[in-house]
């Protein structure tokens, strides 16, 4: 493995003014990516910043009825933390449907939101990938692009699906990713933080050069809803969606009052179909309407020539789900 | 394919020219504000070369490790162990190369594997996705680890009974996960959870059945001796 330079910070500023002393540094959390990729020379860093001990590793309700989860707290932390589990159940659900006990021990709540993609040609460190070698084109247009590939949010540059389910949840509720970096802290919108590849594949997320999150914190959750996350994949564990959905529905004498509807799998980002939840809004709650909501959720999808099944795919998970969680 | 002809990508290129960042300047702009040149120091390969080109002398007491190594002291089964390391060395390929400790087995090391588990303060983890720096002042358990007083952990006795495993080679992971997983009261005592908690682990020769009798027996001992 290639080698760096190591610095262990003691707080977020510490962490902040070792990356922008060091050309090339990258944040260590978990590690659960960055290893990954360093080892198969797919990043390259100079120097790595240790913040995975920064007291960042509390979830508090604010006084405004929000929940501010710190950047470090684990997967595993956040799957089973009390106050996730009764009021936003759909982000425990995403949580252990991910990765393993082992992985999620490690991986962090700021290194889920930065995770990479799992296509193969950027994996491989030699084929042709925009988001690894800008303009070098993209192998997965033509190639296989059957599992970890999206039908919505994709350019001619770049059509990796983002893998996180943590994320999907999240743009379902709604979150503030708060961030700090050399001119000190400010907040992006969940929603506005992870980019579409576009022409600038390469650019996946709204941070500024050094910028540190500190925390993701989530909207107070929806009045009288329910909430469930369905992952749809080839193996029963351990594997990336090949189409999933984070549902959040309130129900108020047969019909949707209020409804959020996310999507993972299927997308180059955390995909929030709000124009499927305005087709849902106000109509009954029933199986002929989570059907046009769902197909008014996958206009516009682009399939690719392995992965027009997702688009399918996708629209049942989004049914299925509505139905388990009106049921 | 589409290649791109007026933006040129600028992330990731390093201009050549550009002036290296001033380590010493950053040192003692952070010492200024009251935090310990000792730590928030970059160390490491480059540094070192940094620290050369610069004539720096740390004049700390005492041996130091050598150029682009750091020491890093954590338990490992008991034992207290203070190391040198490279600030790249894995903690799976520490244990395994520097302190012998072998049980600890290398699969896929990139996390898909989990033969490589160990246990952190307790909780479970992929050592190939570990910096070894990353566990100062930690407790680590390793699979030799396990037995007490030279008697068996009763998960490593439930896999002899019921023959869990063929080729050996994901043993040392699957028992480290399984006995975190029957330690563990957030994950439910079916065997549905079981297996969704111990997806982690792969067993080529295909030993899952066996592994789940032994865990589940386990569980159903421990409740009776409890």
């Amino acid at each position: 493995m290639r080698a760096f330079d190591y610095v262990r910070a003691q707080d977020a500023a510490q962490a902040v003014a070792s990356h922008a002393q060091r050309e090339g540094a990258v944040y260590l959390a978990g590690g659960t990516t960055l290893l990954d990729l360093v080892k198969l020379d797919v990043m390259q860093p100079t120097g790595v910043v240790d913040i995975h001990r920064l007291p960042l590793d509390r979830i508090e309700t604010l006084p405004d009825g929000r929940v501010r989860i710190g950047a470090m707290v684990t997967n595993t932390t956040l799957a089973f933390d009390e106050t996730i589990q009764s009021r936003y159940r759909v982000l425990s659900e995403a949580l252990l449907s991910g990765a393993t006990t082992q992985l999620r021990n490690k991986a962090t709540t700021a290194g889920n939101v930065m995770q990479r993609v799992r296509c193969g040609y950027f994996r491989d460190g030699v084929s042709p990938c925009n988001k690894r070698a800008p303009g070098s084109g993209c192998a997965a247009i033509d190639g296989h692009n059957r599992n970890v590939h999206a039908v919505l949010g994709t350019s001619r540059q770049c059509i990796a699906a983002h893998p996180s389910d943590m994320c999907v949840a999240m743009a379902a509720i709604g979150a503030t990713i708060q961030v700090q970096g050399p001119n000190g802290q400010r907040e992006i919108a969940f929603l506005d933080f992870h980019l579409l590849p576009g022409d600038t594949p390469w650019k996946e997320h709204a941070l500024e050069k050094d910028e540190l999150i500190t925390h993701v914190t989530l909207d107070p959750p929806m009045r009288n809803s329910r909430s469930a996350y369905l992952k749809l994949r080839d193996r029963a564990s351990y594997q990336f969606a090949l189409a999933s959905a984070a549902v959040i529905v309130a129900v108020d004498k047969g019909a949707v009052s209020d409804a959020r509807i996310a999507m993972g799998g299927v997308a180059t980002k955390p995909w929030r179909a709000k124009e499927a939840e305005a087709a849902l809004i106000g109509q009954p709650a029933n199986e002929a309407a989570f059907q046009r909501a769902a197909q008014v959720a996958f206009q516009g999808a682009v399939p690719y020539s392995q992965n027009a099944y997702k688009i399918p795919l996708g629209m049942q998970a989004i049914v299925r789900d509505l139905m388990t969680v009106t049921a | 394919m589409a290649k791109f002809e007026d933006d040129k990508p600028t992330i990731n290129r390093m201009d050549p020219v550009a002036p290296k960042p001033a380590r010493r300047r950053f040192l003692q702009s952070i010492s200024a504000s009251g935090i310990a040149a000792t730590t928030g120091a970059w160390a490491g390969a480059a540094a070192a070369q940094a620290d050369a080109r610069e004539g720096s002398q740390q004049g700390k007491a005492g041996p130091q490790p050598a150029a682009g190594v750091m020491t890093v002291e954590f338990v490992v089964n008991g034992a207290r162990r203070k190391l040198d390391v490279a600030p790249n060395a894995i903690l799976l390929d520490v244990l395994r190369d520097q302190l012998g400790l072998t049980g600890t087995k290398k699969g896929c090391d990139h996390g898909q594997c989990g033969a490589c588990t160990l246990h952190v303060n307790g909780t479970p983890i992929n050592s190939c996705l570990s910096l070894a720096l990353m566990h100062d002042g930690d407790e680590i358990t390793t699979v030799e680890g396990l037995a007490t007083g030279g008697k068996l952990h009763p998960l490593q006795e439930a896999f002899w009974d019921h023959d869990a495993y063929q080729c050996g080679y994901c043993t040392a992971g699957q028992l480290m996960s399984g006995v975190a997983v029957l330690k563990d009261k957030r994950i439910a005592a079916d065997d549905h959870a079981v297996r969704e908690a111990m997806s982690g682990n792969i067993c080529r020769c295909g030993a899952y059945e066996n592994i789940l009798a032994a865990m589940q027996s386990t569980r159903a001992r421990t409740k009776r001796s409890a």
